[in-house]
């Protein structure tokens, strides 16, 4: 089947799905932080969980987990290669 | 600049990112010869060791565990201080001991990749070595060694595989070949040399520079404004704009992780870990509601430990306190210096040595789930709620803490990154009811409050009522923290970037070792407070001495006594005198003349002067004002409960009334859940704030609040009732 990728943000990733990083908008500390622990384009970025009320998310890259709030995810575009089925 | 002279052995600075086991690495290589301070002027921590190995003795230094030198926290300030050999007392760095965890090397070598830039020597400790097959990771070492130009040894502190190996290199590592790094941000590398080339000689090194134009108004820059002049903020400023401004700091992640990618697909496979019955159990119990019950169930276990394991010990240090301060007190002749000595400095050792089984028992706790990565998981669940109260989920061990004592807590919001969250969680902190409340809770409750079942039998009165004051305790304290965070410490929400480590194992050694510490740690902190205040009480309750009229006529009562009673009836007619006695001295002693003094201050919630001089007492260390009551009620400083109890219901106002009303203690109950009455606790405020404009604002504040929810109560109440 061939997949087509579709973006969104990396809030909007649901539980389990893994998405490569597209683009980060990086002006903001909180994302600037992120991006020294590993998450920058090209990387694959898994959502593992979501804590009690949605937020913060639970995110791992290469099997390291670190927690992100709602608020620096959106401004962290992904591509999820959905398969078309 | 620390001169090269302080000290003679080679200085090694240990560095890597947190969890990676750096501590129990440094511990194992130091064992106990290691101290542990402050870095001058601040919070972070030092830990010096010394390390043997053949050719002599190597001084290593263990840095706070950090992500980057970016420079943004406090941790990585000190850290860049240290490494360029700024930091005040200890000589430059002759090489780096740099901490990889082997299961982390994508996110680790961000740190190593900024370090290779620093032109020192440097050796790598490659740890978790023995987790990696579980994982499913293998790290080809010869071939990362070759892309690090360094040494890089597999070590398993624990067993103590590759430690000596990793001692030999140490041994060697002044003398190693520097790594060749070739600048990844070459543009500012250049941009930093020639900034210092027109500074003055040795005003700031190439690194610090380099920090400092990547964020100019980052602490970096701010503080090399401060150091050598605002004129270096513009320069920085437009040599920052030229780089490419806001997004910078962002290019070098970039730019260094397109390297770290190249290296770890060259030296690193990943196979699927293989499902073990470890990792299942770690899945079902990160689910949202069950990792919420069995962080009520932690905290259940770690409550019943701290409050009824300590029991026994507590009792033991009571009683040995007791019998020591008898034994002196008759060992002595009568006076001044038995007084000191019996009632002053053994009753104040004893009033610190009393919650050292407690503080201890609750730093084993966090030491142990902190090590297991169980606290980074309870703050990623509790975020969501402690943000509403404008904390951070980090907020929530501190804040439980100090459910024990409020020192342990406030020294524990330093894993909280933002200052003006730490700062409304370190405020927060001292209205959680600590273990000096709960005795006088326990006191007044059994004595006023009537032990009726409520709600059809399903409740306790008395129950209600302690609950009432721990959930007081906790609504203040949030209440607290949402309007200083909506009024002096306004400003955007801080991010909760965390890492969430997987479960691991503790090292009993270094959990033995930071325990000792904090112990440590705690005795000078509190202890040192806790005594001197103990024995100014002391002095107050002791001096002036009654008048040669009073000592009179007390000898007189006490030879009519033993002139007409004998055996039991005599016995008994001593005790009562000397209680007596005790009492009328304590009335005219200056802490009796205070009482009286301040009486009118207190008289809208009803108290007299005794209560007032007893409260007053309690206002260095709440927990005094149990023995304080003690006296001045003639029951004695080491009265049973249930004697002081009787008393208390039966003391009357002058009028002759009913002092001790329900009104009047459930005001004076609601006095103490908000009362900063602890000395120890704003000494340890002082401390983690560097400056008195805390700990004078959390003092003045809950007083008054103190006093108004105080007098509320009683005339609530009173109209009630």
């Amino acid at each position: 089947m061939p997949s087509r990728p579709t973006q969104s943000t990396l809030a909007e990733l649901s539980v389990g799905r893994s998405a490569v990083v597209a683009s980060i908008d990086d002006q903001l500390t909180g994302v600037q932080r992120l991006m020294a622990l590993g998450l920058v384009e090209g990387c694959t970025v898994t959502l593992v969980r979501r804590a009690l009320g949605g937020d913060p998310l639970e995110i791992s890259i290469r099997d390291a987990a670190m927690s992100v709030r709602k608020a620096e995810a959106r401004h962290i575009r992904v591509n999820t290669s959905s398969t078309n089925s | 600049m620390a001169s090269p002279d302080a000290q003679a052995s080679p200085v090694i600075i240990a560095i890597g990112n947190p969890n990676t086991g750096k501590s129990t690495l440094f511990n194992a290589l130091t064992g106990l010869r290691q101290k542990t301070a402050n870095f001058p002027g601040v919070t972070v921590e030092k830990h010096v060791g010394t390390v043997t190995v053949e050719s002599g003795e190597l001084t290593l230094v263990d840095l706070p565990g950090t992500y980057s030198l970016s420079a943004r926290s406090i941790d990585e300030l000190i850290a860049i201080d240290v490494l360029v050999g700024n930091a005040a007392g200890l000589a430059p760095p002759t090489a780096l001991l740099v901490v990889l965890d082997a299961t982390n090397l994508y996110r680790n070598l961000f740190l190593a990749h900024q370090l290779r830039e620093l032109g020192l020597p440097m050796v790598f400790a490659l740890t978790m070595t023995d987790l990696a097959p579980g994982k499913g990771v293998t790290v080809n070492v010869e071939a990362l060694q070759e892309r690090l130009g360094a040494p890089v040894i597999p070590v398993v502190a624990r067993t103590g595989e590759g430690m000596e190996a990793l001692r030999r290199a140490l041994a060697s590592a002044g003398t190693l070949p520097v790594p060749g790094a070739t600048p990844a941000m070459p543009e500012l590398r250049e941009s930093a040399t020639t900034l210092q080339a027109e500074l003055a000689a040795e005003a700031a090194s190439v690194t610090e520079l380099e920090r400092a134009i990547l964020e100019p108004s980052g602490p970096a820059g701010r503080r090399l404004a401060e150091r050598i002049g605002d004129a270096v903020s513009q320069e920085l400023q437009s040599r920052n704009e030229a780089l490419g401004g806001p997004s910078l700091p962002a290019a070098e992640a970039r730019t260094r992780y397109a390297a770290i990618r190249d290296i770890v697909e060259a030296v690193e496979t990943r196979t699927p870990p293989a499902p073990s019955p470890l990792r299942r159990l770690g899945r079902v119990f990160n689910r949202p509601v069950p990792a919420f019950a069995l962080f009520l169930v932690v905290m259940a276990v770690v409550f019943q430990a701290v409050f009824s394991w300590a029991t026994p010990l507590m009792d033991i240090i009571d009683a040995g306190a007791a019998t020591l301060s008898a034994a002196v007190s008759s060992a002595l002749p009568p006076g001044a210096l038995n007084s000191l000595l019996s009632d002053g400095v053994i009753a104040g050792v004893g009033a610190v040595v009393i919650f050292l089984p407690q503080i201890l028992i609750l730093f084993l706790f966090i030491i142990v789930l902190e090590d297991m990565g169980y606290m980074a998981r309870a703050a990623f669940m509790m975020d969501r709620i402690m943000r509403a109260a404008g904390l951070s989920g980090r907020a929530v061990i501190p804040l439980i803490s100090s459910f024990a004592c409020a020192v342990p807590g406030i020294m524990g919001t330093r894993v909280i990154s933002d200052r003006r969250t730490r700062i409304a969680t370190i405020i927060a902190a001292p209205f959680m009811t600590c273990s000096a409340r709960l005795p006088v809770y326990a006191l007044l409750i059994a004595a006023f409050v009537p032990r009726q079942s409520v709600a059809g039998g399903l409740l306790n009165l008395q129950g209600l009522v302690l609950f009432g004051l721990y959930a007081l305790g906790i609504v203040g304290g949030i209440l607290t923290a949402m309007l200083i965070k909506r009024t002096a410490l306004r400003g955007a929400d801080p991010t909760l970037v965390l890492e969430l480590p997987g479960f691991r194992l503790p090292d009993a050694r270094s959990v033995a070792i930071r325990l000792i510490d904090r112990g440590k740690a705690f005795l000078k902190r509190a202890g040192t407070v806790i005594f001197t205040v103990a024995i100014v009480v002391w002095a107050l309750a002791y001096f002036p001495r009654p008048s040669a009229e009073l000592l009179a006529q007390q000898e007189q009562a006490t030879a009519t006594a033993t002139a007409t009673l004998s055996g039991q009836a005599l016995e008994e007619e001593l005790t009562r005198l000397a209680n007596l006695h005790a009492a009328q001295a304590m009335e005219q002693s200056a802490l009796g003349r205070i009482g009286k003094g301040i009486e009118p201050i207190f008289r809208p919630l009803g108290w007299d002067w005794r209560l007032s001089a007893a409260v007053v007492a309690g206002f260095p260390a709440r927990e005094v004002v149990i023995a304080v009551l003690g006296t001045i009620f003639a029951v004695g400083n080491e009265a049973e409960p249930e004697a002081l109890s009787d008393r208390l219901q039966n003391a009357q106002a002058p009028d002759g009334t009913a002092l001790f009303t329900l009104p009047v203690v459930l005001g004076l109950m609601v006095f103490y859940a908000f009362c900063l009455q602890c000395a120890a606790t704003v000494a340890v405020i002082r401390r983690e704030t560097n400056s008195w404009r805390w700990p004078v604002f959390a003092w003045t504040y809950m007083t008054v609040l103190a006093y108004v929810g105080a007098f509320l109560t009683v005339n609530i109440a009173g109209a009630v009732a």
